[in-house]
């Protein structure tokens, strides 16, 4: 293949990684944002997510629309009560402690890998995609799903941007995560409004994973990698800034699937993670500034 | 001799000029009042001093060196201590810890430290000098408040400072306390030049050689306290502010 | 502080070590391995320990310094023939000054950056190791020769030469430990964990006190990884691995945070609590997790943390 072309592929395939990571991002910033804890755990979630979406796949057997569409509704539902129940069992009796919950999503980190090592065992296993057609470009063929996972990741975030700027119940996010205790005094109910957001920053995660993993395949450690690229990314975007986050998602999955095309990933890995920690240093605020969205 | 010397000192938050071109001066031995009503620029000039904040403009002196650009642990090392408004000590170590922390920087001349009989003796020294000696085994945290004032003093006492900046130092103490507090200030201001930034006007009056008012980021009078309750533009800025 | 404190800590610290020396005579051979092993391990959470728990710094990337100590004296050994007393003097080295370097970047931010930028800078060295796979065979490692793993003429693969090996590396970061705890200069740690503005303006420098923390740390974390790679003749890249940044966050916070015997009582504590349970299930996660998960919410002092708030006082 020529370099033109070449490169075409490398964005179209650092496209699709750059919009399900924003969603994974989205829900790690949303939870710092309004809660101003780092959910170490967030990677297991969308873990849980990919896994569940096999299973409920799996479950179904019709048609493989039909699993995944099923999957798309539940694996994030699934995954949203878990997050919930830790919220409540574990977070909040920590007093949402930055050091303390960090320690204790850590545990919970462990818990959700062992769960799922121990159920669905350590073999990576496919979901069939729910379309199957190529769109058929001059040089290559190229998989009408992943445009498709593009278009949702898409129309999800600005699910999540009209819930967050439109409605009450977005007020009562930012009104939350302006200040805790003023939002308390405005009879604003803190605690369902944490619980929720956690819960809802699980369900991002997941939902990224249902749509990657016809794509990937479920596998109980690939939560990682998604974990560290959502810490990138939320640093990079600026901690808790939801429009630097999916900015920097797209900057961060564009350039590292590019990168991973023509150079060896590692590297890329190696030069992104040294990025984030220089960024961090030199620009705590992160390069796209601390801006509320 | 002049201990301290600013000129032209400002410092801007914003649009907002908190200390605007301020020349202070201060001299060795005396005790000197700082006044001015709420948001008059003190406790902004007084970190400026500390180095604890930077001025936007202007120059700081201190014994004849210019400390404008010197950070804050290196401007304790010359010997300008600085007392917290609110009360700041090591909660959860014992009051003889948190003295020894005070002193054992000056008394130490290596990594190793300093020698720890010579350290116990300097702090429990501190600690008897403001009257707490029988409370240096508890733990800081559980002292009464009036006596976590005391403790900080004792800190700043510990430091041996050749200016000792305390901030808002009766803030919070009863009349007896007071009155054992303003005994205390007399009885440093022997060995060292004290910066006394107080609301409370008799105590100001009473311990003050001089008393510089601040207002709106400016020196406002500066003078004997006898100077200062008669001038009037003094009493337009309390009474009218 | 009486003088009977005093004494009484360094009597506990000095019996630790008398007691362990006992045991190798009367331990069973699987114990005895496991013992040399902790002791190893505890050394690398005493390093940890003075980050963590005296200067209240949470670390999220130890692993790169236990890493630095088993990678200098593993690659020494392997490629140069470096033998095992001065490719630990290196190591050891190697560690301080890998500590330094990312300290003087790290410890310009605090708290979850803090964390964040470690966890960031140990990615990168744990996927630097891949990269130079062709060296460090990544993640299979390599086994260091037995004829280099040898310490004045005492081949370090024999048990008892093991076992006595780890308990020197073990008694002397445990002096270390208890050197820092009872000084001037693990006060003021201490009062940088308390309440970092006010020890600014008591005339430290905070960042150099930090500094030099965190080098520290850095070197005996390296000694516990070199003393890893010659006792044990594995390097590997697993052992570079976030796994290894957050076992001694555990062991720490099990044993208690802030006290000298704390990492070695949570790695003992820690390591049978999983070798037992392995015995009848391998999800031996579950185990570290739930432990991770109850020692913050009910006991996030660790034992001896709890021991020394309810009824001894002394303990350092």
């Amino acid at each position: 293949m020529d370099f033109g072309p070449y490169l075409l592929l490398a964005t179209m395939e650092g496209a699709v990684g750059a919009a399900v990571l924003a969603l994974t991002a989205l829900g790690l910033s949303l939870v710092f944002g309004v809660m101003r804890v780092v959910n170490v755990a967030h990677g297991e979630f969308f873990m849980l997510g990919a896994v569940i979406a096999w299973w409920v796949a799996h479950l179904v057997g019709a048609h493989p629309a039909l699993g995944f569409l099923a999957a798309l509704v539940v694996a994030p539902i699934m995954v949203g009560l878990v997050a919930a129940v830790a919220e409540r069992l574990v977070l909040r009796r920590l007093g949402y402690d930055p050091e303390a919950t960090i320690v204790a999503t850590i545990g919970l980190l462990y818990v959700i890998q062992q769960a799922a090592l121990s159920t669905f065992g350590p073999d990576a296993r496919p979901v069939e995609p729910p379309v199957d057609f190529r769109i058929l470009l001059p040089w290559f063929g190229y998989s009408g799903y992943k445009l498709l996972v593009i278009a949702a990741a898409a129309a999800l975030m600005l699910c999540v941007w009209w819930v967050l700027a439109r409605t009450r119940v977005g007020l009562m996010m930012r009104a939350t995560r302006f200040d805790r205790e003023t939002a308390r005094a405005f009879a604003i109910p803190v605690d369902r409004v944490y619980g929720g957001v956690f819960a809802l920053g699980a369900m991002l995660a997941a939902v990224g994973a249902v749509l990657i993993v016809p794509i990937q395949q479920a596998h109980y450690l690939m939560g990682h990698d998604p974990l560290l690229l959502s810490f990138i990314v939320v640093i990079i975007g600026g901690l808790g800034s939801l429009r630097g986050t999916v900015l920097a998602a797209l900057v961060i999955g564009m350039s590292d699937g590019v990168i991973s095309v023509f150079f060896s990933p590692t590297l890329a890995k190696i030069l992104a993670t040294l990025l984030v920690a220089i960024v961090l240093v030199i620009r705590p605020t992160g390069l796209f500034g601390a801006r509320a969205a | 001799m002049t201990l301290l010397e600013t000129e032209g000192l400002s410092r801007r938050f914003g649009g907002l000029t908190a200390v605007d071109g301020v020349a202070f001066q201060l001299a060795e031995g005396e005790i000197r009042g700082l006044i001015g009503p709420n948001g008059a620029g003190k406790t902004t000039f007084v970190s400026l001093l500390s180095g604890r904040i930077r001025p936007s403009a202007g120059r700081i002196r201190f014994a004849g060196e210019d400390v404008t650009m010197l950070p804050a642990h290196k401007r304790v090392g010359r010997g300008i201590a600085y007392t917290f408004q609110i009360t700041s000590i090591f909660a959860r170590m014992t009051a003889l810890d948190n003295v020894k922390l005070a002193a054992q920087r000056r008394l130490a001349h290596s990594w190793a430290g300093p020698d720890s009989e010579r350290l116990e003796a300097a702090a429990m020294d501190a600690l008897a000098r403001v009257g707490l000696a029988a409370r240096a085994g508890g733990l800081a945290g559980t002292l009464s408040y009036g006596h976590q004032r005391l403790l900080e003093v004792a800190m700043g006492l510990a430091m041996a400072p050749r200016l000792l900046m305390l901030d808002e130092p009766t803030q919070g103490l009863s009349d007896e306390e007071i009155a054992g507090f303003v005994g205390l200030v007399r009885g440093i201001a022997r060995d060292a030049t004290v910066l006394l930034i107080e609301h409370n006007m008799r105590v100001v009056m009473e311990l003050a050689s001089r008393i510089t008012v601040l207002e709106r980021g400016r020196i406002l009078a500066e003078g004997t306290p006898a100077e200062i309750r008669r001038d009037e533009a003094v009493q337009r800025a309390y009474l009218g502010g | 502080m009486t003088a009977g404190g005093l004494d009484r800590a360094a009597l506990l610290h000095l019996a630790v070590p008398a007691l362990l020396f006992a045991l190798q005579f009367v331990l069973p051979d699987y114990h005895h391995v496991n013992l040399a092993r902790v002791m190893v391990l505890a050394s690398f959470a005493a390093g940890y320990n003075i980050v963590f728990g005296y200067t209240g710094l949470l670390s999220l990337g130890h692993a790169m310094f236990f890493g630095a100590g088993l990678y200098t004296a593993g690659l020494l050994a392997q490629y140069a023939g470096v033998a095992a007393a001065p490719g630990f003097v290196l190591a050891i080295l190697a560690g301080a000054l890998f500590a330094a370097l990312v300290g003087i970047l790290a410890l310009r931010t605090s708290g979850v950056s803090f964390m964040i930028v470690t966890l960031m800078f140990a990615q990168a060295a744990y996927l630097a190791l891949h990269y130079f796979g062709d060296y460090t065979r990544s993640d299979e490692g390599f086994v260091v020769p037995a004829e280099l793993r040898r310490l004045f003429g005492l081949a370090l693969a024999d048990p008892a030469t093991r076992y006595f090996t780890a308990l020197a590396l073990f008694t002397g970061t445990l002096a270390v430990c208890h050197a820092v705890a009872r000084s001037s200069f693990g006060r003021v740690l201490a009062a940088i964990r308390e309440n970092e503005e006010r020890t600014r303006m008591l005339g430290y420098d905070v960042f150099a006190y930090k500094l030099v923390a965190l080098a520290l740390s850095g070197a005996v974390s390296a000694a516990a990884g070199a003393a890893y790679a010659m006792l044990f003749g594995y390097v590997g890249a697993g052992l570079a691995s976030i796994q290894y940044s957050i076992y001694p966050l555990l062991w720490v916070l099990m044993g208690g945070a802030a006290t000298v015997l704390g990492p070695f009582l949570g790695t003992l504590a820690m390591f049978y609590l999983v070798d037992t349970a392995s015995g009848f299930t391998s999800a031996y996660l579950f185990l570290v997790g739930l432990a991770l998960i109850a020692l913050v919410l009910f006991f996030p002092k660790g034992v001896l943390g709890t021991l020394r708030e309810r009824a001894l006082p002394w303990l350092p």
